[in-house]
């Protein structure tokens, strides 16, 4: 946890993929895959961290796709998303577990 | 001589001979004649219009309308050096003569060493030749007129040893030809007998507009005056001007005449043919002379009596000839007189009934004298009796930028808008499309109208920015049409009566001047504070950003200063441009765009060192790209031991400034641009600002450093500085305006710290220096009254608030290879920082590395285990 800063992400490589997890700024942890899929580039860990409307998000900087930090959802774009997986924090470490099944 | 084809023979190659030679061509007259082309110049057929630019071009070859030396067709011949020396219309001939006999001075004694050539068909277009008044002294030496490159070479050679020159005229041809003296380093002087210059073109308001662009430029003009004595020294050179009612001499080394034209038609006059009352051999509508086997076209021809001084009439009769000649049905009935040209740099546009000579006209004038910008248009009530008007000309001095739109409509008779005066107010910078048509394209990206935007609105219920993107993509792709869709929904609310929100985003119903004066007077230092006591929620990619820029522009802190990190955009983030890969480009600051070899040596070893793609940006500094978020660290490390520091690429704050050579090198330059470009770009290296900044310094009028396209932009006179403010590229391009002229130093940094500051505090977010100048009411004179006449008793504040900002420079890079809390953030992946991030892959083009086309995320292993919190261990 004290590598993760609040309102930020960082990116961590779990069985050879690229996970952006990241901090809000209530101590929730999320964790979403780092592939913006309108960039086609391994970037959302270095997105803003934001709400709206409530939602916790992050925007990708490559374009400020906003992404749900909870699902993975694409806010602009209902039809797309990222990859969103468990969180569980244990003793101060952050333990990424098993991809969300898909919401609906 | 027999001949089984009929020969034609054109007498003259200059434009229009050349024209007419051409379109027989393409038209396919050489199907049936030969054609004998006879040029008197040494030289084929050259760009006389562009003849000032002879001094700029490499050669004379690069003026030329026939580069080859020939025509490409076998039944044309062209002979140079051939000047006619008679016209025989019984026997049908002509004869020429080569240089040779020219120059002699005996008249030709033996017939026999003269060509002699038949014509069937004979086409004259022997131009014009300057008009030499009869001033006495006009035979010396160093007395020129300004018609052939000859002219010029002849006039550059006299310049090398002039310090003074005077060009007698001051039309359009005088201006130009006083542009070449002055280009050749000779002081000159442009002496007109008329009240005012151009007096054929532009009215008199138009004519002072123009005088005073001419004059800031370091010219003299003498209007009202006439000439009457050419002074000679004891070698038969000029030496000086003597004028009528006045008692000083002006003491001059060169005289150019350029005094008018008039038409060379001796030939036309020798063999009898028809000639107008005031000179040109008079044609009719095809331009047929009162012999029915000769033709005139061109400035030596006077169609209904009358002459035509331009290149444009000209051409058309050459078409209407070979028309006629092919028996089609064109003739040639007036032309249209209009003229628009770059004197100077200075645009004057004249057309139509530019001198209101219509009964019942009336004119409508627009004029900014500190901007040197006069506009009038000329119109009358519409006869379709609507009460509407129509255009019938108009008089552009300064910006003729509205001359493409105006001069279609005087010919077209449509009615006006119902305000006309739209059309010569300053251009809106785009930003506020009034006016835009519904078929504009806002977002070039993905080709998205102005139309579709609004329908989006209208119809399909797109209330914000947000919907429109969604809605219609625009402004999705690279965004820099953001602010006009902006516009366009925030216009399309108001004109229906509704309250346009000017809220910054969801999280904050401030503007972003609220805003800064909110931070300001509560001293705020976190984001925090502020949106606990001004707004709601955790913020956005659009507040979060905006505050960073408010709270560095105010307290000038490190922008990875722990609490405000987390506001910053990516580039801020990591003091870095993000590529479309995921890599990061490196910009060290080269202030002025000067540099010395060693550091030059420095970049190109880092690249190198780091198989960085190199490119030299517009700005004048070296883009490194490719680099590897946790290489740029390393990379800095390199830059900064070696005395760089950050270009600050990456932010919305002082890019760079641009500049030429100016007085150090430049055999035109008048004050050192390089030196105050320097000393500008460190004064206002790491400014955060609403948008990004420019500057450009250029060390004369010719411009080098392309000032006017930037935020402010520098211009050396003779006097001074002339600073120009509110220029940008970008998706809504805009020329910057000038400000103030003629400045020293001092004053020139004061009123730029004032300008930078005024609008740091008042413009929206991420808006440009031109749009924000057009959303004050007031426009630019606001900000004149603002930043010159210190109207808001704000100056002094302003300025110190920029001492502020330059005391509290340091360079961002060296702090933060200085500092481990925020060097570790500069890491691939937090559990595996030296692991390269796998999804990143570049591949080769013209020897430099380029990203490879992804395909989608990169797995380097199996895929994530099933089942909650049991993998992967982070920290």
């Amino acid at each position: 946890m004290d590598d993760l800063e609040l309102e930020r992400g960082v990116t961590a490589l779990v069985h050879g993929q690229a996970l952006a997890i990241f901090r809000t700024h209530d101590d929730g942890v999320y964790a979403l895959g780092n592939y913006d899929p309108f960039a086609k580039a391994s970037v959302l860990a270095r997105g803003i961290v934001g709400t709206r409307e409530g939602v916790p998000f992050v925007a990708s900087p490559m374009h400020k796709h906003a992404f749900d930090l909870r699902t993975g959802r694409c806010l602009d774009d209902g039809d797309v998303s990222v990859p969103a997986y468990d969180v569980l924090i244990h003793d101060g470490a952050v333990f990424v577990g098993a991809r969300h099944r898909e919401v609906t | 001589m027999t001949h089984l084809r009929p020969t034609l023979v054109v007498v003259g190659h200059g434009m229009v001979g050349h024209r007419f030679v051409q379109a027989a061509i393409e038209r396919g007259l050489t199907e049936t004649h030969d054609v004998v082309v006879l040029g008197e110049e040494p030289r084929p057929a050259y760009d006389r219009v562009a003849l000032t630019s002879f001094f700029a071009a490499e050669s004379a070859d690069e003026l030329s309308l026939l580069p080859e030396g020939n025509y490409p067709d076998p039944r044309v011949r062209l002979v140079l050096d051939a000047a006619v020396t008679e016209i025989d219309r019984a026997a049908r001939t002509v004869t020429y003569v080569s240089p040779a006999l020219r120059l002699s001075s005996e008249p030709l004694a033996d017939p026999g060493e003269v060509q002699l050539l038949h014509y069937d068909v004979l086409v004259l277009a022997t131009g014009a030749a300057p008009f030499v008044p009869p001033v006495p002294g006009r035979e010396l030496e160093n007395v020129f007129v300004y018609r052939t490159i000859e002219d010029l070479e002849a006039i550059r050679e006299a310049s090398r040893e002039a310090t003074a020159g005077a060009v007698i005229g001051g039309g359009l041809l005088g201006l130009e030809a006083a542009n070449a003296l002055h280009q050749l380093g000779v002081e000159t002087h442009v002496v007109e007998m008329a009240p005012r210059l151009m007096a054929v073109q532009i009215d008199e308001a138009g004519g002072a507009t123009l005088k005073r662009h001419v004059e800031q430029l370091g010219l003299s003009v003498h209007t009202g005056v006439m000439t009457e004595l050419i002074d000679g020294d004891a070698d038969g050179k000029v030496s000086g001007l003597r004028f009528r009612d006045r008692p000083q001499p002006l003491d001059v080394e060169i005289v150019v005449f350029s005094a008018g034209i008039r038409p060379r038609d001796a030939l036309a006059r020798e063999c009898g043919l028809d000639l107008a009352e005031r000179g040109g051999i008079l044609v009719d509508e095809q331009c047929r002379t009162s012999d029915a086997s000769i033709f005139a076209i061109g400035e030596c021809a006077a169609p209904d009596g009358r002459m035509y001084g331009l290149v444009a009439p000209g051409y058309s009769m050459a078409e209407v000839v070979v028309d006629t000649l092919l028996d089609g049905p064109g003739a040639f009935t007036g032309a249209d007189m209009s003229t628009k040209l770059k004197l100077l740099g200075v645009d004057v546009a004249s057309f139509g009934d530019a001198f209101a000579t219509t009964e019942g006209s009336l004119e409508l004038v627009y004029s900014d004298a500190v901007a040197g910008i006069y506009k009038k248009l000329v119109v009358a009530e519409s006869d379709a009796g609507d009460g509407g008007f129509v255009l019938l000309g108009g008089v552009l001095v300064g910006d003729a930028s509205a001359y493409g739109v105006l001069r279609p409509m005087v010919a077209s008779g449509l009615t006006l808008p119902d305000n006309p005066e739209q059309l010569i107010l300053p251009a809106s910078s785009g930003a506020a499309p009034l006016g835009m048509p519904d078929e504009a394209q806002v977002c070039s990206c993905n080709d998205v109208t102005k139309g579709q935007i609004l329908t989006a609105v209208r119809e399909e219920g797109c209330e914000d920015v947000k919907s429109v993107k969604a809605c219609t993509r625009a402004g999705s792709t690279c965004g820099s049409c953001v602010n006009v869709v902006k516009n366009i929904i925030e216009e399309h609310f108001a004109s229906e009566g509704k309250v346009v929100d000017r809220g910054l985003c969801e999280h904050f119903r401030l503007s972003r001047q609220e805003l800064y004066d909110v931070v300001s007077v509560h001293g705020y230092r976190r984001f925090d504070d502020i949106v606990e006591a001004h707004g709601s929620g955790r913020g956005c990619d659009i507040c979060k950003p905006a505050i960073a820029s408010i709270l560095a522009s105010q307290f000038n802190g490190h922008v990875l200063e722990k609490e405000n990190a987390r506001l910053q955009d990516t580039n801020d983030a990591y003091l870095a441009n993000i590529q479309r890969n995921g890599t990061y480009s490196v910009v060290p600051r080269i202030p002025g765009g000067e540099i010395t070899p060693e550091k030059l040596i420095v970049i190109g070893e880092v690249a190198r060192d780091f198989n960085l793609y190199t490119k030299i940006t517009g700005g004048q500094r070296i883009d490194l790209f490719g680099a590897r978020m946790e290489e740029l660290p390393a990379i800095w490390k390199r830059l900064v031991d070696a005395g760089f520091e950050s270009g600050h690429a990456y932010g919305k704050s002082l890019r760079t400034v641009k500049s030429c050579v100016g007085s150090t090198w430049c055999r035109f330059g008048v004050q050192d641009s390089v030196g105050l470009a320097i000393a500008l770009e460190l004064r206002y290296r790491g400014l955060r600002s609403p948008h990004k900044l420019k500057g450009g310094v250029s060390g004369c009028a010719r411009e080098c450093a392309e000032a006017r396209g930037k935020d402010f932009g520098v211009i050396a006179t003779e006097k001074g500085w002339n600073l120009y403010v509110g220029g940008n590229g970008g998706a809504v391009p805009a020329h910057a305006r000038l400000l103030a002229g003629d400045l020293d130093t001092q004053t020139l940094i004061s009123y730029l710290d004032r300008f930078l500051m005024y609008y740091i505090r008042t413009a929206d977010r991420l808006q440009r220096t031109s749009t924000w100048i057009e959303s004050l009411d007031g426009g630019l004179d606001r900000v004149r009254e603002v930043v010159v006449d210190d109207s808001l008793g704000l100056g002094a504040e302003l300025e110190s608030e920029m001492e502020r900002h330059v005391g509290s420079y340091f360079d961002e890079w060296k702090a933060t290879i200085e500092d481990p809390e925020k060097m570790s953030r500069f890491v691939s992946f937090v559990n595996a920082p030296d692991t390269p991030d796998p999804s990143i892959s570049f591949t080769e083009e013209r020897g430099q590395i380029r990203p490879a086309e992804a395909g989608g995320p990169v797995v380097l292993a199996t895929t994530i285990p099933v089942g909650p919190a049991r993998s992967a261990v982070l920290g």
